[in-house]
């Protein structure tokens, strides 16, 4: 470990001053993420049900606004929210108002004179959701992805995976880890930093929560100034990987132009591609964990992706059941969670 | 306005001149100072404008302003532009050339000049560089200079091509005039939106990096040591370009520089609500370097402050933080934000001659350019224009967009309770802001 970055000097992230909205992970906090953990595994148990739909959020309406594409991201909203009896509007921006030159202000105004209660958005501008969040009179606002900043609830997502399979090693119920499971967990943030909104809810979160976290990446893909982010940088991925409990793998953002920060997706691969040979050096009881979509052969070997370790389905899978927790405790805390009964109307 | 200017005396104020402050009244006649003393007797009928308490200073002189007239009157017009400016203290600003169509041609400079017909302040017009601002073949700089253009600048960006503005700067010599360079090197700053540090890493913004502009004015700084030609910077907004100017000036190169009361205030932590209102260009910059820019004021290092007064429409700025255009309002909050950001650093009185004689001599209409009756920049000495702002240090007052003079309503300050405000401004002898309103 190298170049320790003080967690307390510089810039702290900015508290958006919008407490009933998600749009960092900063929002949360310690205690927010393992609210967010707990109610997630009692979601986990309903979608084991053979009808996994409760009425918690029924007459409640979820907008998912993506102006930008997503295949897992919007599907998972969606499905969280009809698990919860919530009504859900899609806006396809292709076959929108937007295309007609409407800007983001007056379609989240337009969605939102329609009685919604909450906007899903994703966005390609860092900052959209918190600008948003000013725009907006009632609705709350759920940060689906925005630029380069942040992906909250997929970095939720992640400490979820972890602490399951870190409960399934143990022979324990998640649950009761709590959060305590993450205290000095060495966990080594692999590839494109400087262009990921995961990478960076992802630090925010494991943090809080009191994991050690590391960098590891081309320099010219590492943001330019670590100041305040409280995490160290490891310049060799073969040296680094040894020490960690958790290997967190980003794609390289072709489309946010990392491209010309590297010579070449094979002189990437060589460097920072998580190999067979590499996957070798990592402890056998190390999670890899991967936002997906994965490009096979760049950041990871076809073969290395499906090895039992690498728990990409899993974080799929758990998308939803964290998703429905975040609904919730946004929009339906006037209702009991122990009231969580089969979807019986 | 001269012709039929009242006779008016400005009483119980401080005179400021040459960075100092003596008590006396001061009667205008004509559309000049006829008198600058203690305790002037009133002529009968005489305006007399209460300076008690308040530093009577030579009207403002503003070298960097965006009047946006013609092409984006929705955001602001050369009349509208004017008032703001009266409010703010300035009884002249230069128009930057960065309109649409630019001002690039005899026509358009006539035109603007039109336009400030009757203003309550005295309008120069600046000429672009390039034609269009494009970059790519010179403007006509010699008929500019011969209608009176003394600034020449691409504003908005800096010429890329270092070969294009050696032709410019050597083209230039012997017109008298001086070419201004706003210091970005495209293929440093290209996307980014905000300081490339701390804070774009944490927000997650595409950075534009110090050394944009430094380079720039690295190649600027050779270009004038090889012509000897002068050159004007345009809001220097960094530590490392302070020391590069402060190089240069020391080796005895023809240059000057301005810095704005934006950077002076303000640092890149502004941007962490991702409000467009603080994406400007420039970018705001650390705090290291906002306190650079304030040690360099008060050493004499910066010449003069300048407003780049850029209004957008409400609408622009109601974008996403990377699409919305750069820029913020600055003439009618610039004195006071400057004595305010500068305070513990150099006093009101020198941040007004940053703000009169520094840049009316760099815009070429002070005493050594001009008879001293038609003169901008002071001194307020009998025989002198009277172009007077009437400064109160201990007024307190909130900054309501809304209620602005301007077209827009894009002020960083929006909320800020500043303390100091221009109480009165004269403009060629006549009171054209009287207790903070307009009165024209």
């Amino acid at each position: 470990m190298s170049a320790i970055s003080e967690a307390d000097a510089g810039p702290t992230h900015p508290d958006q001053g919008v407490g009933p909205h998600l749009i960092s992970i900063a929002d949360l906090g310690a205690s927010g993420i393992a609210e967010v953990l707990r109610v997630a595994e009692a979601f986990a148990e309903v979608e084991r049900r053979s009808i996994p739909k409760v009425p918690t959020l029924r007459g409640k309406v979820v907008a998912t606004l993506f102006f930008e594409e997503s295949t897992r991201t919007r599907l998972s909203f969606e499905t969280a929210a009809k698990r919860l009896s919530a009504d859900v509007l899609s806006l396809a921006v292709a076959s929108s108002s937007v295309q007609k030159g409407e800007s983001l202000r007056d379609t989240v105004e337009t969605v939102e004179a329609m009685g919604i209660d909450a906007i899903v958005l994703r966005h390609r501008a860092s900052g959209a959701p918190a600008q948003v969040a000013r725009w907006v009179r009632r609705a709350r606002v759920l940060n689906a992805g925005d630029g380069w900043h942040e992906h909250p609830t997929q970095a939720l997502v992640d400490c979820f995976t972890v602490r399951q399979v870190l409960a399934e090693a143990a022979g324990v119920a998640p649950a009761s880890l709590g959060v305590s499971c993450f205290a000095g967990l060495k966990v080594l943030i692999v590839g494109d930093v400087r262009h990921s909104r995961v990478a960076r809810s992802e630090i925010l979160a494991y943090r809080a929560l009191g994991a050690e976290v590391a960098l590891c990446g081309p320099p010219s893909l590492l943001p330019s100034d670590l100041t305040g982010w409280g995490v160290s940088v490891e310049a060799d991925l073969d040296d680094a990987l040894g020490g960690a409990d958790v290997v967190s793998l980003l794609r390289l953002q072709a489309e946010r132009g990392s491209g010309t920060h590297v010579p070449s997706l094979r002189e990437y691969t060589a460097g920072w591609g998580l190999s067979a040979v590499r996957m070798a050096r990592l402890a056998p009881q190390a999670i890899v964990t991967h936002p997906g979509p994965m490009v096979r052969g760049v950041e990871i070997a076809s073969d290395v992706a499906e090895l039992p370790s690498v728990v990409v389905t899993r974080q799929v899978t758990n998308g939803v059941a964290v998703r429905m927790a975040v609904l919730f405790l946004l929009l339906g805390s006037e209702v009991a969670l122990e009231g969580l009964g089969g979807d019986r109307g | 306005m001269a012709e039929g200017a009242p006779s008016v005396v400005v009483r119980g104020g401080k005179v400021v001149s040459g960075g100092r402050a003596r008590r006396a009244d001061v009667a205008l006649e004509g559309g000049v100072v006829a008198a600058v003393g203690p305790d002037l007797a009133v002529p009968p009928g005489a305006v007399v404008l209460d300076a008690g308490g308040c530093l009577v200073s030579a009207g403002l002189v503003d070298i960097h302003a965006h009047l946006r007239e013609p092409g984006a009157e929705e955001a602001e017009t050369v009349a509208s532009a004017c008032r703001a400016a009266a409010l703010g203290g300035f009884t002249a600003v230069v128009a930057m050339p960065n309109t649409d169509p630019p001002i690039d041609s005899a026509s358009v400079v006539a035109d603007v000049r039109a336009l400030a017909a009757g203003a309550p302040c005295e309008v120069l017009v600046a000429g672009a560089i390039t034609l269009g601002r494009k970059g790519e073949r010179l403007a006509p700089l010699r008929e500019l200079a011969m209608l009176g253009v003394r600034l020449f600048t691409d504003d908005g960006t800096g010429v890329q091509d270092g070969g294009l503005l050696l032709r410019a700067l050597e083209y230039a010599q012997g017109l008298g005039v001086v070419l201004a360079e706003h210091c970005e090197d495209a293929s440093l700053s290209a996307g980014g939106c905000m300081h490339e540090g701390a804070w774009s890493s944490l927000l997650g913004l595409p950075g534009i990096p110090a050394a944009a502009e430094e380079a720039m004015l690295a190649r600027d700084l050779a270009l004038v040591a090889q012509t000897g030609a002068p050159m004007h910077f345009l809001h220097l907004s960094t530590a490392g370009s302070v020391e590069l100017f402060a190089a240069a000036r020391a080796r005895g190169l023809p240059v000057t520089a301005e810095v704005t009361p934006h950077h002076l205030a303000l640092s890149d932590a502004a941007v962490a609500g991702y409000d467009p209102v603080f994406k400007v260009n420039p970018p705001l910059r650390p705090e290291a370097d906002v306190e650079a820019l304030r040690r360099a004021v008060a050493a004499g290092t910066l010449d003069a402050i300048a407003t780049d007064h850029a209004p957008h429409p409400p609408e622009a700025k109601d974008l996403p933080f990377d699409q919305a255009p750069p820029g913020m309002l600055g003439l009618e909050t610039a004195l006071a934000v400057s004595v305010n950001a500068l305070s513990g650093y150099c006093s009101a009185e020198r941040v007004l001659a940053k703000m009169t004689a520094a840049p009316a001599a760099i815009a070429g209409v002070s005493v050594a350019g001009r008879p001293a009756a038609s003169a901008q920049g002071g001194p307020v000495v009998a025989g002198a224009a009277a172009h007077l702002c009437v400064f109160d240090p201990a007024a307190s007052w909130t900054v309501d967009p809304a209620s602005l003079a301007s077209r827009s309503a894009n002020t960083p300050f929006a909320r800020t309770t500043l303390v100091g405000r221009v109480r009165h401004t004269v403009f060629a002898g006549t009171p054209v802001v009287v207790d903070a309103e307009l009165v024209c």
